[in-house]
């Protein structure tokens, strides 16, 4: 499953997508962001599977444009810590 | 003073099957606690034995206790007769009987599934305060969603402003907005409150009332489409929630998208909490 956590408001679309299929729920997107915006636990999204995987957090689906964004300098941005954290490459920002 | 019509309020509604006994049978339920409409469904052997549609008051967990009750009436059930429950909607986790809360993104792809058959690949459920869109597979679990939350444009209490602004009750603003010679240009897509500024302007320049409706419709499909974009429509194409009913919005969706969107005898509002119950039963039979 992708799964695209955030949101699209009057300024842009912020989605932050992983690839639930790939992930193995390892949490080294958990430990490499810095701001708390990853977690990892059972699928919501698919309660008949017992497997762990990463999400977005609740609480911080709604701002990810604003938590999200120390890591998003304007100019010679550095890799973001939780892509390059995974090694499965699930993850996906479309901003 | 004459009473005040409230033009928003759409019709709610329950049905039980004549048809059919519940006694001996498996009784599995789902609640929809929704921000704007809540429901139970109620499943007799995996079969749709009743249900209820109705909306959802300041609280939640009577809101559920509401729904369910008037699913039950007449029918001689209880809520002990009722084995497993999935609660789901916004108010997934305040039902207070319900054994486990389930995300309606989830529960949507079952129930579209189980309502419009499992060809269904992609699911939009344009609930009463977001909009969803989902693909899913041919067991109707979910392969790829994306939610918007952050804005009322495009959701059905949306409708239900416009509804009541231009005086027309909100189950024949579909048709209503049909009756045009031509389509008028929409209006502001991405707010509801500057779509109704705007409205008002459209109404002072003297546009008829189906024409500005025409304006709003086409705004909602023109929002749902750039939502829609970002997974892709891979046909078939459903419907679920309370837009589902406005053909305003949905023949305008289906022109633009370029694919025909499925439709159906059912209440298209039942599909979370049908796919609720349709969990509840698997669940049981699993011990979960």
């Amino acid at each position: 499953m992708i799964a695209n956590y955030g949101y699209k408001d009057g300024s842009g679309d912020y989605f932050i997508a992983i690839d639930t299929d790939r992930c193995n729920g390892c949490g080294d997107c958990v430990t490499a962001c810095p701001y708390g915006v990853m977690g990892v636990g059972p699928d919501e999204n698919d309660p008949l599977s017992d497997d762990e995987v990463a999400f977005v957090t609740e609480a911080e689906r709604k701002k990810i444009k604003y938590t999200c964004a120390p890591c998003k300098p304007m100019a010679d941005r550095p890799p973001l810590p939780c892509i390059a954290a995974c090694p499965l490459d699930a993850i996906e920002h479309s901003w | 003073m004459a009473d005040k019509v409230e033009l928003w309020r759409w019709t709610e509604s329950r049905w039980t099957n004549p048809d059919m006994d519940w006694k001996g049978k498996l009784i599995t339920s789902g609640i929809d606690v929704g921000s704007v409409s809540s429901q139970a469904v109620i499943l007799a052997d995996g079969e749709l034995y009743a249900y209820s549609n109705m909306r959802t008051g300041s609280n939640s967990p009577d809101s559920a206790m509401n729904a369910i009750n008037w699913a039950m009436e007449d029918t001689g059930l209880k809520l002990d007769d009722i084995t497993y429950t999935v609660g789901t909607g916004y108010g997934r986790v305040n039902v207070p009987f319900a054994q486990k809360p389930i995300t309606e993104i989830a529960c949507h792809a079952r129930g579209a599934n189980a309502i419009y058959g499992n060809t269904v690949r992609t699911v939009l459920d344009m609930g009463g305060q977001d909009c969803k869109a989902i693909h899913c597979d041919e067991r109707g679990k979910v392969t790829n969603f994306l939610m918007n939350d952050k804005c009322a444009a495009g959701t059905g209490r949306g409708m239900e402003v416009f509804a009541d602004l231009l005086g027309v009750s909100i189950n024949e603003v579909g048709d209503l907005s049909l009756n045009v010679e031509e389509e008028p240009d929409p209006v502001s897509s991405t707010c509801v409150v500057y779509a109704k500024t705007e409205a008002t302007g459209l109404l002072r320049e003297g546009w008829p009332t189906n024409k500005v409706l025409a304006a709003y419709c086409s705004a909602m499909a023109h929002r749902i489409i750039t939502l829609l974009e970002r997974i892709g429509v891979e046909e078939d194409f459903a419907i679920t929630g309370g837009i589902a009913k406005n053909v305003g919005v949905v023949q305008r969706l289906e022109k633009e998208v370029g694919i025909k969107i499925l439709r159906t005898e059912y209440d298209t509002q039942l599909a979370g909490a049908l796919g609720g119950a349709l969990f509840a039963k698997v669940l049981h039979e699993k011990g979960k």
